[in-house]
């Protein structure tokens, strides 16, 4: 007799599986008490209720994105509020401050857009977006998205899976690693005026991440295309890392041989490791890792081995040091 | 003219307007996707600007030679350590939620945060000893308690300086204007 089990994926944590019950509060419960202290100071002030909630709040959300598959890998966790995802980021090339993102990002033309894939593969050459996305279904993919501050968010990203997109390029037998850049124009990334960083934005992943199903090149979220301050048009998405390793806007991608160089590692290599998988056990030298603050939330919540991506991950690392190789 | 009591009440509510409009972002839910942290960032760079206002005072008063500035150096310094207390609360107990343990092992193992607790820790007695009372009780010794605001100054620029990721512009915007208080300390007196 078939008995049919209809399994949770490892990555369709539900909120009882990572809390065992309500010891966290809802930032709308957070609210809630505003408001009830707000009624006690009896002081009107309730009314302007969107009082500048963010920059984007007002601003025209971008088109629609129809026709997506539905991925068995997304969580069924509550999702971020696209006001706060599209508010609270770290992009430096528009400066440190996490509201600048929202409040500059418009001076970026993201069409016409190319990408150029070269080093170790057979067929390299300039691609424009839309011809790199053309063959490929767009898919939805509800990933945790876990930031070394020690913060998280749960996005509905809209992407293809980049092992799709890599062989089309041919790689050959020296490609080892992908490395990623992001435009460098200070015209239209203001906040690459200052050496926040050394421009451009540099990223990389070995070749078996690259290659790894839940690693995806995104183009949009929440049903929409992607805004510009979350790495329009093109960013990449590599869920059981710090966010800071899924760069934006892409523009280059080459495959090369040895370990390429990525920015925070440039920046603080003590800090900022080239793998830098969530990892709760290792902490950043000046802060924990153990918890963090899903955004919505009131209390911390435990962070999870790999941003809870364990059972399909781990084992691209086994036999390594991850506290040396953070 | 006004007079130095009305001038202290009205520097005293400007010193509490950022308190009150933060209070007010609360209440109508403007304080952004991470209200926790927007809350703790705005307390501990008020606390350290009112700090800094109020080591300016005695400069400006050797420069000046006007005497009447004296009381503000109080006015500003409670003022700080107002919003201190609001900072070290608000991690404490929203940041943290009286996680004790996590909240021990932050003092004592992250640089940065040891730089901050030091700064609030020297704060506290200064505040306590801000009254008349202890002026006159403690004598010559009180001017030498209250020479800690520069130590506590210092452990705040240090604790802001090592808090921030790569971009430590804001940072040493603190550390050159605490370095210019520090230097004009060091000009003889007329």
């Amino acid at each position: 007799m078939a008995v049919l089990i209809r399994s949770k994926t490892p990555a369709d944590l539900s909120e009882r599986d990572v809390t065992n019950e309500k010891h966290y509060w809802h930032r709308r419960d957070f609210i809630k008490i505003a408001g009830a202290s707000a009624a006690l100071v009896g002081s009107g002030l309730i009314g302007c209720e969107n009082g500048g909630e963010s920059a984007q709040a007002s601003a025209e959300p971008p088109a629609a994105v129809t026709g997506l598959t539905k991925s068995p890998l997304s969580t069924a966790e509550d999702q971020t509020d696209y006001a706060d995802a599209t508010s609270y980021n770290n992009f430096y090339e528009f400066g440190t401050d996490k509201s600048d993102p929202a409040r500059y990002a418009h001076s970026l033309v993201t069409d016409p857009w190319t990408i150029e894939i070269g080093g170790a593969v057979n067929k390299p050459g300039k691609i424009a977006l839309e011809d790199l996305l053309a063959q490929h279904s767009l898919e939805e993919r509800i990933y945790r998205l876990r930031c070394v501050e020690a913060w998280s968010m749960v996005i509905p990203w809209i992407g293809i899976p980049l092992a799709s997109v890599l062989p089309r390029f041919e790689p050959t037998g020296n490609a080892k690693y992908v490395a990623f850049k992001t435009l460098h124009d200070p015209k239209q990334m203001p906040g690459q005026n200052r050496r926040a960083l050394q421009w451009p934005y540099r990223e990389g992943l070995r070749m078996d991440e690259a290659m790894h199903p839940l690693t995806i090149l995104a183009t949009g979220m929440y049903g929409r295309e992607m805004p510009n301050q979350n790495g329009a048009p093109l960013r990449l998405v590599v869920p059981w890392k710090y966010g800071f390793k899924s760069i934006k806007s892409i523009v280059s991608i080459d495959l090369v041989a040895n370990q390429p160089d990525t920015s925070w590692n440039m920046q603080a290599a003590r800090e900022y490791g080239f793998y830098s998988n969530v990892n709760p056990e290792v902490d950043h030298p000046r802060w924990s890792q153990a918890k963090e603050r899903r955004i919505g939330e009131f209390r911390r919540r435990k962070t999870l081995p790999f941003n809870g991506y364990g059972e399909q991950v781990a084992s691209l690392y086994s036999g390594m040091d991850l506290k040396k190789h953070f | 003219m006004i007079d130095k009591r009305s001038q202290q009440l009205a520097a005293a509510a400007l010193g509490l307007l950022p308190a009150t409009f933060l209070l007010f972002r609360f209440l109508t839910d403007s304080l952004g996707a991470n209200p926790i942290e927007e809350i703790t960032h705005e307390t501990g760079e008020w606390a350290l600007r009112l700090l800094l206002l109020s080591l300016s005072i005695t400069p400006l008063r050797r420069i000046t030679g006007r005497n009447s500035l004296v009381p503000f150096r109080r006015t500003f310094g409670l003022l700080s350590f107002f919003y201190a207390l609001l900072h070290f609360s608000t991690w404490l107990g929203l940041d943290h939620f009286f996680d004790w343990q996590g909240i021990i092992e932050d003092i004592f193992e992250r640089p940065y945060i040891t730089a901050g607790f030091t700064a609030f820790a020297s704060l506290t007695p200064l505040a306590i000893t801000s009254t008349r009372g202890w002026i006159r009780r403690l004598g010559k010794k009180w001017t030498h308690l209250h020479r800690l605001a520069y130590f506590a100054a210092i452990a705040a620029v240090v604790h802001f300086w090592w808090l921030v990721k790569s971009d430590v512009t804001e940072p040493r915007y603190y550390a050159a204007a605490l370095g210019v208080l520090l230097a004009a300390r060091l000009v003889p007196r007329r």
